[in-house]
């Protein structure tokens, strides 16, 4: 039997595995999507606590912030995906059910992704708030406008101008922390690439497509954002 | 809380740290020798050179750390060649092909940080070592790259402390650092949220314990940042 060529391979053939991989990367994409956006609410919680919050508030922001981005991001995924499980196992027990209940992988590996991502979406949204000007702020007040209407109106638009860079970083970072997600189970990209990997004895070849698929989806998605933020900022004056 | 349960976790996972800190120092040590190589050649203003550490750059910060420890050391065992080679004894070890992509993918981030501090050096240091009849390579080493260092230190502790972070994945191939012993733990005994206490205050320790450690080196690089020591005032009188 002749070994199928790499582009067989990752074609759609008989023994293709283009599909697959291509189902995996949409996976991947998903579950950054769902743990940046996780990321971004846990980002804008912990960055108005930190700004607006009282003493208690501002400490419990400040220990999250720290602890999430001093520890590895694999043990958080396994504290929400076996952790999970145990609390849920534990809740089954209460209403009767017995044994091992596991916890969905999608979705410990989002809230994973995004708690961890969240906290450095902290950092990026208090640093862009800090960059709006006091002028703007004291304009709308002197305006009448309400602390609802000012924060929709400026405080919003312009915080999310200046944190447009730092956004960008934290979903690069979160599309590559996607990949941590396979020890879930879930069949993203790589976990796809391992399962080809297995049924073909060719490594190489998986990992290396797989290599290249996120580094494509990184490459778009940087171009994207570069696009945004020149779009965004087209109101400003440079140099 | 079951405090027995905490001592004893902990007393396990302690076992664990020197792996954790060897993969971490080693990588980091080899992969900032790499990473000073790919600065020099991005700026050695040689198009193939700098073209090579751009698409090196470009390629091993694009890419999950974790498909390049697969590639290195689940993938390179698919060719022959690599299996009957030399280097084969260090390929097939999990330790060895771990410290490799890590080294690699620091190097990557290294370089550009390095390269952000080899810009900052003033111009003008460096033409007052040439006009102090310095060779080029004894600017580099007594100006460029002492101010370069200060320069990169900052920045240089988080791709340190990231370094720490990322031993953790050494665990999936099979290397029992911190996360790998806690990872069995868990699956021992199921109590994932106390093992993962245990295990995240072990590594906020070591990642608190090398900022300062950064602080102070920085504190002593940087003396022309301090205020001066203040002499003791002396009447005009006891002038002598």
């Amino acid at each position: 039997m002749t070994q199928p060529s790499f582009l067989d391979l990752i074609g759609s053939g008989p023994d293709g595995w283009g599909p697959a991989l291509a189902a995996g990367a949409m996976m991947t994409i998903l579950i950054a999507l769902a743990g940046y956006a996780i990321g971004m609410v846990f980002g804008a919680l912990g960055a108005w606590a930190k700004i607006a919050g009282g003493p208690v508030a501002r400490g419990i922001a400040g220990t999250y912030t720290t602890v999430l981005r001093g520890i590895p991001d694999l043990l958080v995924i396994y504290l929400f995906y076996f952790g999970g499980s145990t609390v849920i196992s534990a809740f089954g027990h209460l209403f009767g059910a017995s044994g091992f209940i596991s916890f969905p992988g999608f979705l410990a590996g989002a809230l994973a992704v995004g708690v961890t991502s969240g906290a450095q979406q902290t950092e990026v949204f208090r640093g862009a708030y800090k960059a709006v000007h006091a002028g703007e702020l004291e304009a709308a007040i002197a305006c009448g406008m309400p602390p609802f209407l000012r924060f929709r109106r400026i405080i919003a638009p312009l915080t999310l101008r200046y944190a447009l860079p730092g956004m960008g970083n934290v979903w690069q970072i979160v599309l590559k922390e996607s990949a941590l997600v396979s020890i879930t189970g879930v069949v993203e990209l790589l976990r796809q690439s391992q399962i080809g990997a297995g049924s073909t004895g060719r490594p190489f070849d998986f990992y290396f497509i797989a290599a290249m698929i996120y580094l494509a989806i990184s490459t778009l998605s940087g171009a994207l954002l570069q696009f945004s933020e020149k779009r965004f900022t087209r109101g400003v004056r440079r140099g | 809380m079951d405090f027995v349960f905490f001592y004893e976790t902990f007393i396990t996972l302690i076992s664990a740290i020197p792996t954790t800190l060897q993969l971490a120092a080693t990588s980091v040590a080899l992969g900032t020798v790499l990473a000073l190589g790919l600065a020099l050649c991005r700026l050695s203003g040689i198009a193939p050179l700098d073209w090579f550490a751009r698409a090196y750059i470009f390629v091993f910060r694009g890419t999950p750390l974790l498909v390049q420890i697969f590639l290195i050391y689940y993938g390179l065992s698919q060719f022959r060649g690599v299996r009957r080679s030399m280097f084969w004894f260090i390929l097939r070890d999990p330790y060895w092909c771990a410290i490799i992509a890590l080294m690699l993918c620091t190097a990557a981030y290294s370089a550009e940080i390095i390269r952000g501090g080899l810009l900052s050096v003033p111009h003008g240091q460096v033409e007052a070592g040439r006009a102090c009849g310095m060779s080029r390579f004894l600017v580099f080493r007594r100006i460029v790259m002492p101010l370069a260092i200060r320069q990169s230190l900052p920045a240089y502790s988080n791709e340190i402390i990231s370094m720490v972070k990322a031993t953790s994945l050494a665990s999936i191939i099979t290397i029992m650092e911190v996360t790998g012993v806690a990872a069995k733990l868990i699956s021992e005994t199921y109590r994932a949220i106390e093992v993962f206490i245990v295990a995240g205050a072990i590594y906020l320790a070591i990642n608190f314990l090398l900022t300062r450690i950064v602080v102070l080196i920085e504190y002593r690089l940087s003396p022309h940042l301090r205020q001066a020591p203040s002499l003791q005032p002396v009447a005009a009188g006891e002038m002598k």
